[in-house]
């Protein structure tokens, strides 16, 4: 065959491949954008979560021991905020045995009817603990996404991904606590 | 909250998508949140003051329907100019994969993105619409709703993502005091759907009919919903046509008031419904309701346990199920009770509080929808050059 048309079709494969490339750069950039802002969301809800047990052990519902003990996870898990991700997860599924323990049963809960603003409390931490599952499982099924983007071959190759770190998922236990349940 | 929401089909057309979207904006404005919907509609004086005009309707086959969707450079500019200047905290597409408004603003945005998704799409559909642009729309989207498990399935298993299964809501109150529309002066049994749409079963219901007539001899049947009475009936013995009332295309007050004047609601369809939000219409009007044995029915009725189901198209199995209901008003009034309870649960205040869960688990307070101008040639001479000024 005439080498000018080895030309072109080379030509054309090189421009297919840059055209593959191009787009599968874009993929995984929003790829990577979503997981930072599902990051940041996790962030906010788990720090938002210590904040609440903290002001909750402050009043006078629990009795001394579980203050002590529900402050002090509350505690560990805002200062975890920027320690390794197994660290912070280990942290804050302590702190959700914690509330496990601590609100265990419904019927205790509910013992506190006429306390309206402890009761607004405890409505919001459950809200908030269904928001950190959210976050969380939304954050974990971006991280799958991206990871199987970055596994393809030409990813690899071109190392289109740059120097971003390999993605990584948060497992952590997030189940809301018994007693708070239906509220 | 400001919260941007995106309907794909018209907005003066009747159907599942959009009455969930009114409902769902309106639920929200009640809990004093900021809503915009930006919608198709075929005559813009038709849209209420929180929803905002995104282009007529062209109608195209899609999806085992003839669905009106919004497409094009014109559309692409309105989706992109509404983002603009929303200035919204999260932006809640539904029906993302309908080629239409929805999957235009996920490409024409970035942030906080939330997508429903409301049809269970065959395989080949996802194929056919490519499995690169659903993923490219996809991508984008930080968390994805569900309304029914089949169509969070099909997600799982067609496009590989997860979603969160949040089930249709129902405004309860607007069903449950409605009031009769009319006396019908004998026993009367309802259809509410499209007349020319094969899987709503309108025909399965018209032999059922016939057949229960020889029976009960005084039964009415009410038909509600668009589409050319003539051409079904054409089939229909004249004598039969007689006891048949066709009150056409009607709004949801009156359809409200002829479910709570009718003895039973039948919804005959023999597929492609992946919740039955008009069943738990029926139910919360009070309405004993009787449908074919689909998946989505089954979850909506607590497994057969709030109606009577029949095999779907066995018009003979319809005809037995609506004589013996009919023959027994202690069990009408059990379901009726039963149904009401039901629809309770899938009333839009507690739904409501379902989806605000979602918006602020992915809302993080730093970073709000803004347009995404990266990569989009088109759109952006589109958005460019159309768009800025008006």
């Amino acid at each position: 065959m005439n080498p000018w048309w080895w030309a072109l079709i080379g030509a054309v494969a090189v421009l297919l491949l840059a055209l593959y490339l191009s787009m599968t750069a874009g993929r995984l950039d929003r790829l990577h954008r979503r997981l930072d802002a599902s990051e940041t969301a996790l962030d906010v809800q788990l720090l938002h979560r210590s904040a609440l047990v903290l002001d909750l052990a402050s009043t006078a519902i629990f009795d001394p021991a579980s203050t002590v003990v529900l402050a002090d996870s509350a505690h560990a898990a805002r200062a975890a905020q920027d320690d390794d991700r197994i660290a912070r997860a280990l942290i804050e599924s302590n702190l959700t045995r914690v509330l496990a323990e601590t609100l265990s049963d419904r019927e205790e809960v509910d013992e506190l009817g006429d306390d309206a603003k402890a009761l607004q409390m405890l409505a919001e931490l459950r809200a908030t603990c269904v928001r950190v599952q959210l976050s969380r499982r939304f954050l974990n099924d971006g991280v799958r996404a991206c990871r199987q983007v970055r596994k393809q071959r030409f990813v690899r190759w071109f190392n289109l991904a740059g120097r971003t770190p390999w993605p990584e998922t948060f497992e952590m236990d997030d189940t809301p606590p018994p007693g708070l349940a239906l509220h | 909250m400001r919260i941007g929401i995106v309907c794909p089909y018209a907005w003066d057309v009747p159907g599942g998508v959009q009455v969930h979207v009114r409902d769902l904006a309106e639920t929200l404005i009640e809990r004093g949140h900021d809503v915009s919907v930006l919608t198709p509609v075929e005559d813009p004086a038709n849209l209420p003051p929180y929803a905002v005009d995104g282009g007529r309707p062209r109608a195209i086959p899609y999806n085992g329907s003839v669905a009106r969707l919004t497409l094009g450079v014109k559309a692409t500019a309105r989706v992109r100019r509404w983002v603009r200047h929303g200035d919204f905290d999260v932006l809640h597409v539904h029906e993302p994969l309908a080629p239409s408004l929805g999957g235009l603003a996920c490409w024409a945005a970035r942030g906080p993105i939330v997508a429903t998704v409301h049809s269970s799409i065959e395989r080949s559909r996802v194929l056919a619409t490519g499995y690169y642009l659903a993923q490219t729309v996809l991508e984008k989207v930080s968390a994805i709703i569900a309304v029914s498990e089949h169509a969070r399935r099909t997600l799982v298993d067609h496009v590989g993502a997860d979603a969160v299964l949040i089930p249709n809501g129902v405004r309860v109150d607007r069903f449950a005091r409605a009031a009769p529309l009319r006396d019908w002066g004998s026993p009367t049994v309802l259809f509410l759907g499209r007349l020319d749409e094969r899987r709503k079963g309108l025909p399965v219901l018209l032999d059922a009919f016939s057949l229960l007539r020889q029976t009960q001899p005084d039964v009415r049947l009410v038909i509600v919903g668009p589409g050319d009475p003539g051409e079904v009936l054409a089939d229909v013995d004249p004598m039969l046509r007689e006891h048949i009332t066709c009150l056409g295309r009607v709004d949801d007050e009156v359809k409200a008031q002829a479910l709570a004047s009718v003895d039973i609601y039948v919804a005959p369809n023999t597929g492609g419904e992946s919740f039955g939000i008009v069943l738990l219409e029926a139910m919360a009007a009070g309405t004993p309701v009787v449908a074919s044995d689909l998946e989505a029915f089954e979850r909506v009725l607590d497994g057969g346990r709030c109606g009577v189901m029949f095999p779907g198209g066995d018009h003979r199995a319809l005809a037995g199920a609506i004589e013996e209901l009919l023959r027994d008003p202690a069990r009408c009034e059990a379901l009726s009770t039963l149904g009401r309870q039901r629809a309770q649960r899938y009333d839009w205040g507690s739904v409501s509080e379902d989806v605000l869960r979602v918006y602020e688990s992915v809302v993080s307070g730093q970073q709000r929808v803004e347009e995404d101008l990266r990569g989009q040639i088109v759109g952006r001479l589109a958005g460019r050059g159309r768009g800025s000024d008006a």
